[in-house]
């Protein structure tokens, strides 16, 4: 009686046990292959990105290049200070980060100009020098003095302005077209 | 020998049922998580597929920059330095 009894327990451990394992292994044969599709996908990514880095590389390397150049070539020909004045005017905030060739360009002291003038005009008269620009500036002198413009055109006759205006017409005492150029060309 | 028997039958047989069926739970739970990975892997590669657009970029950045050179180049020469 008890040698049937433990050989029944041994049995059905043995039965439990093949049972569990089987499907363990089951289980696992579908863990495998669900990995090795996983793997599959992932070598996919990695032959995929492989070649980005360098082209991203190349990508900044040549933006940089271009950003250098436009801030070298901007701080040329409006000086460091209005340079300044016009970046944190067009983007506000952007003068504490400075040029990145230009370490004072952050704590250098610039006009307000953004306050008075549209991004045109600023831009317009910082490549021309001609129009009324920072003329309201807290800080400097203005580049042309708008309230009192008639100045300059005084300027023109610094001895009397004559009185009476410029003579335009056939009449006028200065041609700007001589009389036997060929009219196909106006 | 008795009790040995019982002791299989009552104790071991029981013990040994609960931990193979643990296992067998946890390895069931791993193969969702598994699935997933996979697609996630390959929804992931799929993404990628535009990567070699990046080429086109590239050239078109340096088209790009050298166009900006030459305008940078001709407005040095026209306008006056501050």
């Amino acid at each position: 009686m008890a040698g049937a009894l433990l050989i029944i327990a041994v049995v059905l451990i043995v039965l439990a046990l093949v049972y569990f394992l089987g499907m363990v292994i089951f289980e696992l044969q579908k863990i495998t292959e669900g990995l090795d599709t996983a793997i599959d996908g992932v070598v996919e990514i990695i032959a995929k990105s492989e070649p980005v880095n360098p082209i991203v590389s190349d990508i900044n390397l040549n933006l940089d290049a271009a950003v250098d150049a436009l801030e070298g070539l901007l701080v040329k020909k409006a000086g460091l200070p209005e340079a300044m004045g016009l970046i944190e005017g067009l983007y506000p905030g952007a003068k504490k980060d400075g040029l990145r060739n230009f370490p004072d360009s952050a704590t250098v002291k610039s006009p307000r100009i953004g306050e008075v003038y549209t991004r045109g005009t600023l831009t317009l008269a910082r490549l021309g020098r001609e129009a009324p620009i920072a003329a309201l500036s807290p800080n400097g002198p203005a580049l042309r003095d708008a309230r009192y413009g008639s100045r300059a055109s005084r300027g023109l006759y610094p001895a009397d302005r004559p009185g009476r205006s410029p003579i335009i017409g056939t009449n006028s005492p200065v041609q700007y077209e001589v009389e036997d150029a060929d009219p196909s060309a106006v | 020998m008795i009790v040995v028997a019982l002791v299989m039958l009552i104790v071991v047989f029981p013990v040994v049922v609960y931990l193979l069926n643990s296992v067998l739970k946890e390895a069931k739970a791993i193969t969702p998580s598994i699935n997933r990975i996979a697609a996630a892997a390959h929804a992931g590669s799929k993404d990628l597929d535009a990567a070699p657009l990046l080429l086109t970029t590239q050239q078109q950045v340096r088209d790009t920059v050298a166009n900006v050179a030459a305008y940078g180049g001709s407005l040095d020469v026209i306008v006056d330095d501050a």
